[in-house]
């Protein structure tokens, strides 16, 4: 894990700029005057833990957020044993699923959401469209609401009471290199085509990993899954067989954990075809490398992610994290989190604080009219480019299985060790 | 009498008590919930078998086991072999404390970058358009990439013999550097050759040394995770990195199971070394 925290000398100048302007911009709060001092501790993956977001909030809300980072399993194992070194966690739903159960968390009041009416109704309904059909696996709804105040029990429909409050998602395929897979990719089961032998990889968290490889296994026609986001243990079984077969005969080039691990993989060319994450892909093409975030027949696997409250979390500290949440549905970190190529929770004000060349780029499957920029300012694509996959409802709408965490997890994870170790 | 038998009692009680404290309770812990029962969310105190069961029931868990002393092996011989000539070099042939304690640090120049950065550098090296595989094309030496230079267990071994030898070399160096030079002499003057007094008398006074760098290199192989993911890019696993997987998916009865087995096996091959070598002669 990596820590990494705005510096006291930036937090100092920028909390003097705050009060040298005379008033603290951004929300407007009845407790300003001692908010300054407040430290947020958010323990979360590198997705969405970011430092710029942490600079903003210091400059717009006028307290600390301070970031830790880890691995999505790590995250978790963090959340559910150490519940008092952290007070938000950004968390995702597969995660959210084994880690509420553990009493470490409160729910959130979804009375005290500003914006609740407005976010996608992915996180609500399940529905993206009325007559979308909710994918396999640990949908967010499924584990996004409790049925009480003090309840640990998750809701089969919404209530007043959140799990997460959703803030990021996003629809996951295979990245491959274009330049070296020589042939056209369309489907799951081109990961383990022998023409890339050495040159495939996957991704080693048992919980998304699984959901790669059933993409596979039903794309080659080996099997048909009841439900592949809640496997039986024959399932389970045939599913890991196949994947050590497939790493004994050498298919396989390497196994990543984090997503950096991913981006070097593919940009030294060690591997031209793997599971990955959107951003990723905008890392390796960032280095001038080719890189294509390749949409697949059989559809996306998709993951969501929010921020929790820690159950120690009380009086102004509890306060200061509603503001926060409040604020991070309010645009400006939406707006940074689309231009990185993910989704925001509530896409209106997201495009608000996005120009409407970025906008048509990245949720409309529109050519860019003007170059894309990286929120760091550095330019992504040229103008007349066009995302891979096209406009949101094209992609979040073909999701057909979320990470998940299963019955049958324990044995899954058994098993999932015994592929890494085999 | 009696007061001095109190007094040694009262030195040793704070090493007592710190040890105690921070690696026999830990380790009872350890040993205690290599017995519990787990669900996803939660450890459930319980006295059950079923952890030993599940990892030593399993030829998986057998075959990391056998990976792991393979890796632990191979890493001894070759550290082994590498570090006694570093020693030799640094202790007979080099003339001059001022280039002798010059080399030594040299042996530390791996020691000066953190372990994961140190590994990481590999990669660009190793890779299959890094450097070794460019020069070895470059030369006409081979016509495709070499793969087995990366992410296989040839890249784990090297990894860790590039971090171990130091290791290796401190101890037996030391042991070198007492050797009294009069018995080289008479060695000499005996009549025996190089090989005959590397063998009959060099050889055994540092056994000491060797038997310190041993333990060290097996100890160190053998509870490591993070060189074998990392530089055999997921493909193999060991001990370390099979209880490592657990503790990340919160199945601590399960790690602790197999930590207890690794305790057993490691516990084991240090007695088997200081039974064939008494590492307090000479210190």
């Amino acid at each position: 894990m990596t820590k990494t925290t705005i510096t006291r000398r930036g937090a100092l100048a920028l909390g003097g700029a705050a009060l040298g302007s005379g008033a603290i911009t951004g929300f407007p709060t009845l407790w300003a005057q001692n908010i300054r001092d407040i430290t947020l501790r958010q323990v979360g993956t590198g997705v969405s833990g970011l430092n710029a977001i942490a600079e903003q909030v210091k400059k717009d809300l006028g307290f600390t957020l301070q970031l830790t980072i880890g691995d999505t399993d790590a995250v978790a194992q963090r959340a559910a044993t150490q519940a008092r070194a952290f007070d938000v966690a950004d968390i995702e739903y597969f995660s959210i699923k084994k880690v509420f159960p553990t009493g470490v968390m409160q729910p959130i009041e979804v009375s005290k959401i500003k914006l609740a009416d407005k976010l996608v109704p992915i996180f609500t309904s399940g529905k993206l469209t009325p007559t979308t059909t909710p994918g396999q696996g640990t949908a967010p709804h499924t584990v996004g609401y409790v049925e009480g105040a003090t309840s640990t029990k998750f809701a089969a429909a919404p209530t007043g009471w959140m799990t997460l409050l959703p803030t990021i998602y996003n629809a996951d395929t295979l990245g491959i290199r274009p330049d070296l897979v020589g042939r056209p990719i369309r489907n799951w089961r081109d990961l383990v085509d022998p023409a890339f032998k050495g040159k495939a990889s996957i991704l080693n968290i048992p919980g998304i990993g699984i959901m790669d490889a059933a993409m596979v296994m039903e794309s080659l026609g080996q099997i048909t899954y009841g439900d592949k986001g809640n496997m039986t243990r024959a399932e389970i079984d045939k599913t890991i067989a196949f994947l050590i077969e497939q790493k004994r005969a050498g298919q396989f080039r390497a196994f990543w954990k984090s997503f950096d691990e991913s981006v070097n993989l593919m940009a030294s060319g060690e591997v031209v075809i793997q599971s990955m994450w959107s951003p990723a892909v905008a890392a390796v093409r960032s280095r001038n490398i080719a890189c294509t975030y390749q949409p697949l027949e059989e559809g996306y696997r998709a993951w969501g992610s929010g921020l929790g409250l820690a159950k120690h979390l009380t009086g102004l500290q509890r306060d200061a994290a509603y503001e926060y949440l409040n604020w991070y549905l309010s645009g400006w970190v939406g707006a940074y989190l689309n231009r990185q190529g993910y989704y925001s929770a509530v896409l209106e004000t997201a495009k608000a604080n996005m120009s409407e060349n970025e906008w048509g780029y990245w949720m409309e499957g529109k050519a860019a009219t003007a170059p894309i920029m990286s929120p760091d300012g550095k330019e992504m694509e040229k103008a007349g480019a066009v995302r891979d996959g096209g406009a949101f409802a094209d992609r979040m709408g073909k999701v057909v299985c979320w990470n998940s965490v299963m019955n049958e997890d324990r044995y899954m994870v058994q098993k999932w060790n015994e592929f890494i170790a085999a | 009498m009696r007061r001095s038998a109190l007094f040694s009692w009262l030195q040793a009680a704070p090493l007592a008590l710190v040890l105690a404290v921070f690696l026999v309770v830990p380790m009872a812990m350890i040993v205690v919930v290599s017995f519990f029962d787990y669900s996803a969310f939660a450890l459930i105190p319980d006295f059950v078998f079923t952890n030993y069961q599940e990892a030593f029931g399993s030829a998986v868990t057998w075959r990391t086991f056998g990976k792991t002393l393979w890796f632990a092996g191979l890493t001894w011989i070759i550290t082994l072999s590498v570090g006694f000539w570093l020693a030799y070099y640094l202790a007979f042939v080099v003339k001059g404390e001022m280039t002798r304690t010059v080399l030594f640090v040299l042996c530390t120049v791996p020691f000066w970058t953190s372990n994961l950065i140190r590994m990481i550098a590999w990669v660009p090296f190793l890779g299959r358009n890094g450097l070794m595989n460019q020069a070895l094309i470059g030369m006409g030496a081979i016509d495709r990439p070499l793969e087995f230079l990366l992410f296989s267990d040839f890249a784990v071994v090297l990894a860790f013999a590039h971090l171990y030898t130091l290791f290796m070399v401190v101890p037996i160096f030391n042991t070198m550097m007492r050797i009294d030079r009069r018995l080289l002499e008479a060695a000499r003057d005996a009549g025996a050759g190089f090989w005959h007094t590397l063998w009959c008398v060099i050889l055994p006074l540092c056994k000491p040394g060797i038997g310190i760098g041993s333990i060290f290199v097996i100890v160190l192989v053998m509870g490591d995770f993070a060189t074998v993911r990392l530089m055999s890019g997921g493909q193999s696993a060991s001990v370390g990195l099979m209880i490592s997987n657990q503790i990340g998916l919160m199945q601590y009865p399960a790690a602790a199971a197999n930590a207890v087995g690794l305790l057993a096996m490691v516990l084991l091959l240090m007695a088997a070394i200081l039974r064939a070598i008494d590492i307090r002669r000479e210190l």
